[in-house]
């Protein structure tokens, strides 16, 4: 392309700067799990693995993580349940207001958090007189997972037409069979993609859980941020925000090694 | 005999139509559109000043409240104001990025640019906004210490910190699809520009702006949105500044109706701003 050698230079440095601007942050967050002093200070002037230690047996952080698992986990079984027998109906069928699903799917997911989280919050407890606990938080985040699962199956669905499931039919297999050994092998990896989408947006969630989860319930992301402004949790919070910089990674790596065709690395 | 087992067919795809969409329609429309719906119309409610309960009695006393209080137009003009610096300096950091990516990149770099791109979506919001406390915090943070000696200093919590915290956390949604708008670009049609005497600059404006525009659009539903109801990054990076979230927030546990009123603002405002972006066509290429 007819481009300047030193415009090209100039686009090359705006993506450095725009790169170090999204990395430096984060590289901060790791370094600081190791800072030896309590309180912050910037650079640090000892390094330590005392932190790492101490957070590994923390009570807290581990009962943290058990509940986000627990919620991230269930969250995504029905998201997938339902964005896929959403996405079947959508792609395979015709029928009255079958435009409007896409609007209605992407709904909780694009209306801001808090109110998502307190309408869920409003309707639970006074509405329902349910408290809200680890079934309420399940409820909220997989109402906003199903739109990822959805958009993953039916895109899926979309591109795979019908003509493979016909010729299995034709050829004498039921319904049952032909969606065990056609339908369902063809459609796994989208499915995975969504549900690994899933469970991402659930595990990071924070403003719904904050409406939709009880005093007894601290998912990880609540967990820091009831310690966030406590001085001597500082360290640990540190630890456990250094870990989910670097655990983030995996996803990414398991979506390029996935099929293009599917959405997973970003969220959209 | 036909006409019975095409009958028989009819009912049977009909009913497999019902049993796919009973449990996903029960979920989304009953549960969380009823519980949307409640919330609204508890907005029209009052509470009673003295036991704080909420009297089902229908009035617009809330919004009256709104309109007229100039805090509360303050807090919505600011949040708006916000929003919309955010998305502006989401798209001047993206523009550029975008198009090295994808037009100047070698390919193999290219995927590994996408990749770098990505993967902060991954890494905790929390943890983000995190970091830019310990990026921003005056005299002992990061930036004072990177930029002081060449007498850039933090500009501490407040308006600027939050602005800097949201652009930050949603700039790879605005890169993204400008990534694929570029993609999506023909390169001859920029050496077509180039061979008819046109300069970069101009070319930029008058043949690339125009046809990335939706993808800006589209990237900006999500920087304008998502910083429009965020309450947690004025939290921790604000300072004492208040956004329309942190209102919601406050009312919540002593006022609903008032938070559910305040709550309608943003969802009004991404209504408005749908429907105009529908006009533009830029939905058709998210």
């Amino acid at each position: 392309m007819t481009i300047s050698r030193t415009a090209r230079r100039i686009l090359a440095a705006l993506l450095g700067v725009g790169l170090t601007f999204i990395y430096l942050p984060l590289f901060v967050v790791i370094t600081n799990s190791f800072n030896a002093s309590k309180t912050f200070s910037w650079p640090p002037s000892h390094l330590t693995t005392e932190w790492w230690s101490k957070a590994a047996v923390n009570t807290g952080v581990r009962e943290a993580i058990k509940w986000s698992l627990l919620a991230g986990a269930s969250a995504t079984v029905i998201a997938l349940l339902l964005g896929t027998a959403l996405a079947f109906a959508v792609s395979r069928y015709s029928f009255f207001g079958r435009e409007t699903i896409s609007l209605l799917v992407v709904l909780p997911i694009s209306l801001p958090g808090i109110v998502t989280g307190i309408a869920l919050n409003n309707a639970f407890t006074k509405q329902l007189g349910i408290s809200t606990g680890l079934f309420t938080v399940i409820v909220g985040h997989a109402t906003f997972c199903i739109v990822v699962v959805y958009n993953n199956a039916i895109a899926r669905l979309n591109r795979m037409g019908t003509s493979l499931q016909e010729a299995s039919m034709d050829l004498g297999a039921n319904g049952m069979t032909t969606f065990r050994l056609i339908t369902l092998p063809n459609l796994a990896s989208a499915l995975f993609a969504g549900g690994l989408l899933a469970f991402g947006l659930s595990f990071d969630e924070i403003v719904v859980t904050t409406f939709t989860a009880g005093p007894g319930i601290q998912t990880l992301p609540i967990w820091i941020y009831n310690n966030l402004f406590r001085p001597n949790q500082a360290p640990i919070v540190n630890v456990v925000a250094a870990t989910l910089v670097v655990i983030s990674i995996i996803p990414i790596y398991i979506s390029q090694r996935l099929s293009q065709d599917t959405t997973s690395g970003g969220r959209f | 005999m036909l006409q019975k087992i095409s009958n028989a067919m009819h009912k049977n795809s009909r009913l497999r139509l019902a049993s796919l969409l009973a449990a996903p329609l029960l979920w989304l429309v009953v549960a969380y559109l009823g519980a949307l719906t409640a919330l609204f119309v508890t907005a029209f409610y009052t509470i009673d000043s003295f036991t704080g309960n909420v009297i089902q009695q229908f009035n617009l006393g809330n919004f009256q409240d709104v309109l007229t209080d100039i805090a509360y137009r303050n807090v919505v003009l600011r949040t708006l104001g916000i929003a919309t610096l955010v998305t502006l300096i989401c798209a001047v950091f993206a523009i550029p990025m975008a198009f090295y990516m994808a037009k100047l990149a070698k390919p193999k770099s290219q995927r590994v640019l996408v990749a770098l791109v990505m993967t902060p979506l991954w890494a905790s919001y929390l943890v983000k906004i995190y970091a830019w406390r310990t990026m921003i915090e005056p005299e002992t943070g990061v930036i004072d210490w990177l930029l002081g000696p060449i007498g850039i200093h933090s500009p501490g919590f407040g308006g600027p910190a939050i602005i800097i915290g949201l652009s930050y956390l949603w700039l790879p949604y605005m890169i993204l699809p400008i990534y694929a708008g570029f993609e999506r670009l023909p390169n001859n049609l920029l050496d077509a520009s180039g061979d008819l005497g046109a300069r970069n600059w101009y070319t930029f404006r008058r043949v690339v702006l125009p046809i990335i525009f939706p993808s800006i659009v589209a990237g900006s539903m999500f920087t304008f949105s998502l910083s429009l109801g965020d309450y947690i990054t004025a939290q921790i990076l604000g300072g004492k500044l208040q956004m329309l979230g942190n209102v919601v927030y406050q009312n919540f546990s002593i006022n609903l109706p008032f938070a559910a009123t305040i709550a309608m603002i943003p969802v009004l405002i991404m209504g408005i701003y749908l429907w105009v972006v529908r006009r533009t066509g830029a939905l058709a290429s998210m």
